[in-house]
């Protein structure tokens, strides 16, 4: 039995008057790759930052509902943001490297949760460039700038930025859009990896990549999950017809 | 309410291919039983003429099926067509293949009527033959349950083909006269018992497009 990992309940977003999320009831399951899909502006995005708390920086957003991490709701008052967010990662669909080396940019959340010994900062230095498939790409230059690396390379180091503080979940909104083909099927590989030691969400607008690399499925319209089920399953039998016209390419 | 129109476009040409793939087959097993009970040469050699055009028709329904695969990436209900597609023509083009295979030994036996010899082999063309036909049929009006009911039908052509099996072997037991002509009316029967098979996998693909499923096992 696979363990939830996050549970959201009848969760409501509203930006001012627009309803953004409507009554979202989803479960995202441990060590699983979670896709989200569907057409611009559908709530997916939004839906993907509620994980750990990002909308909350938006101004005029009301949040109803609850989104339950490991038993416990995020919106609860009490909760750290800043832990909240060690504890649930995120990469952006633009590689966004700090102006810094690539060192610096590993060992930046580290040092910000207080590691101060060099040794202990080269190690999970190391060992979260390994975890993002970069390390043997940089290792001869790990004091260099982090914005020479090509843009493959800058976003699996922020997937090392991410891993450096050892999340347990990850949130990659779109991370390959803007990357070339080679580059996002190293991603893709990466994720695949990823999914044995972290819980992972995916938005993508990339259908076929949501088929290959995640576990399960959700397909949003207008704010409502129209479909949620095993990825093999939305992608061959869809239930809803919506979901059909939208796989295949037949929404309007 | 639809953003791909090359792509409904090509899935109708493949629909169009495949009718005509359908009518071309169904044809040529008429003609097989009608060349069989008249032991009609030319009409015979008309129908192995015609098996190169049900080759050539099946290359270019793969060759669609591969590169709608290749461009269009479908999935769901697309993928089970074009899939579906490039499984059911190889039950066709055998169906085309026995056909000609009987028109051959027609041609080889014409001048001894061997169709006396065993008298359920016409019956067994028969039912073959409106098995084919309405397999044909649910699979272009994509008529599962019509699939379903023919099905059915195999054992049939079965009973048939042990019932000459039987005829032949007592044939073969009373005189040696015509041993020859044993062996092809044998061969002749086990092409319209093959054909029968065809069509039922005609109607099992006809299951999984609308499915997903043979037989009640996923396959996609």
């Amino acid at each position: 039995m696979i363990k939830d990992k996050i549970i959201t309940k009848g969760l409501n977003l509203h930006y001012g008057t627009n309803h953004a999320l409507k009554d979202v009831d989803m479960s995202i399951k441990e060590k699983a790759i979670t896709a989200f899909i569907g057409p611009s502006g559908c709530g997916k995005s939004t839906f993907l930052k509620t994980l750990n708390r990002m909308n909350d920086l938006v101004p005029g957003v009301v949040i109803e509902g609850s989104v339950i991490l490991d038993g416990e709701n995020i919106y609860d008052p009490r909760v750290d943001t800043t832990l909240l967010r060690k504890k649930i990662g995120m990469v952006f669909q633009q590689p966004n490297p700090f102006p810094m080396s690539i060192y610096d940019n590993v060992a930046y959340g580290p040092r910000i949760h207080g590691i101060k010994s060099k040794a202990k900062l080269d190690e999970i230095v190391e060992q979260s460039l390994i975890g993002a498939a970069l390390f043997d790409e940089v290792k001869d230059r790990l004091k260099k700038s982090a914005l020479g690396l090509s843009g493959g390379q800058q976003q699996r180091l922020c997937i090392a930025r991410a891993l450096a503080v050892e999340p347990e979940v990850l949130l990659m909104d779109e991370p390959t859009s803007a990357l070339d083909p080679i580059s996002t099927l190293k991603i893709e590989d990466l994720m695949s990896e990823l999914k044995d030691k972290y819980t992972v969400a995916i938005v993508t607008h990339n259908m076929q990549q949501a088929a290959r690399i995640s576990d399960y499925t959700a397909f949003f319209l207008v704010g409502e999950v129209v479909e949620f089920a095993a990825t093999d399953t939305l992608f061959t039998r869809p239930v809803d017809k919506r979901t059909e016209d939208y796989i295949t390419g037949r929404f309007g | 309410m639809t953003a791909r129109l090359s792509f409904e476009y090509e899935l109708n040409v493949l629909k169009e291919n495949l009718k005509e793939m359908g009518q071309l087959i169904e044809a040529a097993i008429e003609k097989t039983l009608k060349a069989f009970e008249t032991q009609d040469e030319v009409l015979s050699k008309d129908i192995i003429q015609g098996d190169r055009t049900i080759n050539d028709i099946e290359k270019t329904i793969e060759s669609r099926c591969l590169s709608l695969i290749l461009k269009q990436q479908p999935v769901a209900r697309d993928l089970r067509i074009v899939t579906t597609a490039l499984k059911v023509v190889t039950d066709m083009e055998r169906i085309g293949d026995h056909a000609a295979d009987i028109a051959e030994l027609i041609i080889r036996e014409k001048r001894q009527p061997i169709y006396n010899l065993a008298k359920h082999i016409p019956e067994m063309g028969r039912v073959a033959k409106e098995m084919v036909h309405d397999a044909v049929q649910a699979f272009t009006s994509l008529n599962m349950e019509d699939a379903k009911e023919i099905i059915k039908r195999d054992d049939v052509v079965d009973d048939l083909f042990d019932k000459v099996k039987e005829e032949v072997a007592s044939l073969l037991r009373s005189s040696s006269e015509h041993v020859d002509q044993c062996v092809d009316i044998l061969m002749i029967a086990k092409y319209f018992e093959r054909i029968g098979d065809h069509a039922v996998n005609i109607c099992e693909w006809t299951e999984f497009r609308e499915t997903g499923s043979v037989n009640n096992i996923r396959i996609l």
